[in-house]
């Protein structure tokens, strides 16, 4: 069995973290912003599983199954209220909203 | 006893309530009813309780009154009670009288005004100030009734308030007074520092004890009274007020400007007299004081056209009088000379009223002529007042009062020749303006006709007035003839005798002298305005004549002096430069939040990329610490 160091576990859990974080800022369509949030929320997910490995725990796994529990919730809120944002906006570029700011600087 | 001695100012009161809150749904009939029936009944109450007092005189000559606790903080407790001594109650006796009269003849003056109620209710909430004022056993309570009376004169002098002019001079009363009671209040605010407490009574008390004769801080305390007397009793150089208050009707001028409020100063000194015994240069400064504004109003009335500022320029100068007589130390012949001109000079004020609003509002004596045919009753009362005025010998009770004061000006031991000399030339002068009047306006050809008669609510004042007029002087009578004393004898718990330094035996020579001189005056007025010389028409031409005509130009030194400095600093600070700091930290704020502000610009990357850098900084924050 082919042993591959913590290091490089931890290098590939960041970046997908840092993928999905680019991805995240980049992309202005909300579905890919929550695909986004699902793989940096993976990514956190993968550390635990390499740090429960790594010292033989299973509290790593534990964890891991409430992130896929949370996940699930949040996708569900999430989905819902993009199929909201398109009712209301007929779009799903989030640039469109753009509601939530100071009030008094109408520009 | 003692509640009906709260009543007095209380009555006014609910007077003024019934007629400020319903006035003007009621009948001219119940306003008149409610306007002078609560200050008559005060009047009766006065009449009981002033009986009883001199009868069965309490311990210590004082009945007191607490109605309840004002202010109590701290050290410092003020309370609303009053107290009645020999002082207070002649001035209560005066103000009520006065005052009821006043308001019979307001009835029958005003009864064509729109304001009638208004003026009623006025005029009742201005006598239950004065009493207050006359009542108060304590500074700050006094002080109540001090403002009250001066709101009260502002209004009236501004009764007919759509005439511009009528506005400007009550704001020039107002404001004018207003320096003086600036100082009284400062005077007060001292005398707390010092004392503890402001109850006259522990005050005078305890100021002999606490304090040196002529010591700075009495003086000061003296001095910022003293301001606070001359600005209500129109004294120099504050006296610019009084002749363009004449602007109000003519009861408020009887009432206010001539029987009253103006003697507020007097009462003042007079009922803080330990505290200028305790201020000798001050107390000189009193005497010099009456002696110039007595000489310098007597001046400026021997060249006025209008009825009633001769009346004005008068009472300035008998309040001068007043004041002479306070700062020699004959503090009861001045309380004596504010009674009996009370009641002389209310009786002028309300004569000329009637002259002026019977031949319709004209006020220019020189058109005026010819009136004593035509009105008798008013020329027989008004000649009587005139008499006592100009102190006619023997017959007029101003005659006993002023010779009082003229004698202790050079016999007592603070008086001096000066003073007695300016008093002299003053009574002379004001014999001459007196009969002056008369002349102009009763005697000579007629020049207006009076439209009609004026009828009894009217003359039954002014007759009652002028009986008084005459025989107020014989409570009074000096050594040399009668030696009647009940006057003096009455104020001698409340006010120490004058101290003499020459006998009384001379006294016979300066009453013969002050008669002659007061005979001429009124002889030589004969000559200028009866006989018409040459004289007459020349001096009134001239420019010292104008000079006198404008108040000696105090008004312009004022203007001058005062109001142009401070008009041009605000001509140059009218953007307001001083607020340029608290504008200028609120635009910091401002212009801080417009930054801020510019990172809520709505688009959720924005803020995502704002979070994300967020978090970067707090792990190389926590990771390098």
């Amino acid at each position: 069995m082919v042993t591959i160091s913590m290091e490089i576990q931890i290098l590939l859990a960041g970046t997908i973290f840092l993928m999905g974080l680019v991805g995240l800022l980049m992309r202005r369509n909300i579905i890919f912003m929550l695909m986004s949030i699902e793989i940096m929320l993976n990514s956190s997910g993968l550390v635990f599983i390499i740090a429960g490995a790594h010292w033989a725990q299973a509290d790593g796994q534990v964890m891991f199954i409430f992130i896929l529990a949370v996940a699930a919730a949040e996708v569900s809120v999430g989905l819902a209220l993009i199929l909201q944002m398109f009712h209301h906006f007929q779009t799903l570029d989030v640039d469109a909203m753009k509601t939530l700011k100071d009030i008094n600087r109408e520009s | 006893m003692n509640i009906n001695l709260a009543l007095i100012p209380i009555l006014p009161l609910i007077g003024f309530l019934i007629l400020a809150l319903f006035g003007s749904r009621l009948s001219k009939i119940a306003v008149a009813c409610v306007g002078a029936g609560s200050v008559g009944l005060s009047a009766i109450l006065t009449l009981f309780i002033g009986f009883s007092f001199i009868v069965y005189t309490p311990a210590g000559g004082i009945y007191k009154v607490n109605l309840w606790q004002w202010i109590q903080t701290g050290g410092f407790s003020a309370s609303i009670s009053f107290s009645l001594d020999a002082l207070s109650l002649i001035f209560i006796f005066v103000i009520t009288f006065v005052g009821f009269l006043i308001h019979l003849y307001s009835i029958e003056f005003m009864k064509d005004d729109e304001g009638f109620s208004r003026f009623f209710a006025y005029i009742n909430l201005f006598v239950c100030s004065m009493l207050v004022l006359v009542l108060a056993d304590n500074l700050l309570l006094m002080y109540l009734g001090w403002e009250g009376v001066g709101l009260c004169s502002y209004l009236l002098i501004g009764f007919w308030y759509r005439v511009p002019a009528n506005g400007y001079a009550a704001r020039k009363a107002f404001i004018i007074t207003r320096i003086g009671d600036t100082a009284m209040i400062i005077g007060l605010f001292l005398l707390f520092v010092s004392f503890g407490t402001l109850n006259i009574g522990d005050i005078m008390q305890q100021a002999p004890a606490r304090w040196v004769v002529g010591s700075p801080v009495a003086l000061l305390a003296a001095a910022l009274l003293l301001g606070g007397a001359i600005g209500k009793s129109a004294q120099i150089p504050l006296q610019s007020w009084l002749p363009d208050a004449m602007a109000g009707p003519s009861p408020v001028s009887a009432l206010i400007h001539a029987a009253t409020m103006v003697t507020a100063g007097v009462y003042l000194i007079a009922r803080t007299h330990v505290l200028f015994a305790l201020a000798p240069a001050i107390q000189t400064l009193v005497a010099i004081i009456g002696a110039l504004t007595l000489l310098i109003a007597g001046f400026s009335a021997l060249t006025q056209h209008d009825l009633k500022r001769v009346l004005a320029y008068s009472t300035i100068s008998q309040i001068g009088y007043m004041f002479l007589a306070l700062g020699v130390g004959a503090w009861s012949a001045a309380i004596f000379h504010f009674m009996v001109h009370a009641f002389f000079k209310a009786l002028l004020f309300l004569a000329a009223g009637t002259v002026i609003v019977l031949l319709d509002e004209e006020h220019d004596m020189f058109k005026m002529g010819g009136l004593w045919k035509k009105l008798p009753v008013v020329f027989i009362t008004f000649l009587i007042g005139s008499a006592s005025l100009a102190a006619l010998p023997l017959i007029t009770a101003g005659f006993y009062s002023k010779d009082e004061i003229l004698w202790f000006a050079w016999s007592a031991n603070k008086g001096s020749t000066i003073l007695w000399l300016a008093a002299i030339v003053g009574a002379f002068l004001t014999s001459l303006y007196t009969f002056r009047m008369i002349f102009l306006t009763f005697f000579g050809e007629t020049k207006t006709e009076p439209t009609h008669q004026p009828g009894l609510f009217m003359t039954i004042p002014m007759v009652i007035l002028a009986v008084l007029s005459v025989i107020a002087g014989f409570i009074e009578l000096p050594e040399s003839m009668g030696h009647v004393h009940l006057f003096s004898g009455l104020l001698k718990s409340v006010l120490p005798e004058v101290e003499l330094t020459h006998g009384p035996n001379l006294e016979v020579l300066f009453q013969v002298l002050s008669a002659i001189i007061s005979l001429l005056g009124i002889y030589i007025a004969y000559q200028l305005y009866f006989r018409k010389s040459k004289f007459a028409e020349v001096f009134n031409k001239s420019s010292i004549s104008h000079f006198f005509y404008v108040g000696w130009g105090f008004d312009r030194v004022y203007d001058v002096l005062i109001v142009k400095p401070i008009v041009w600093l605000a001509e140059i600070d009218k953007n307001d430069y001083i607020d340029f700091l608290n504008k200028g930290i609120a635009q910091i704020a401002l212009s801080i939040n417009f930054l801020f502000s510019l990172t809520q610009n709505g688009k959720v990357r924005w803020y995502l990329i704002a979070f994300a850098i967020g978090i970067v900084f707090i792990l190389t924050y926590l990771i390098y610490q």
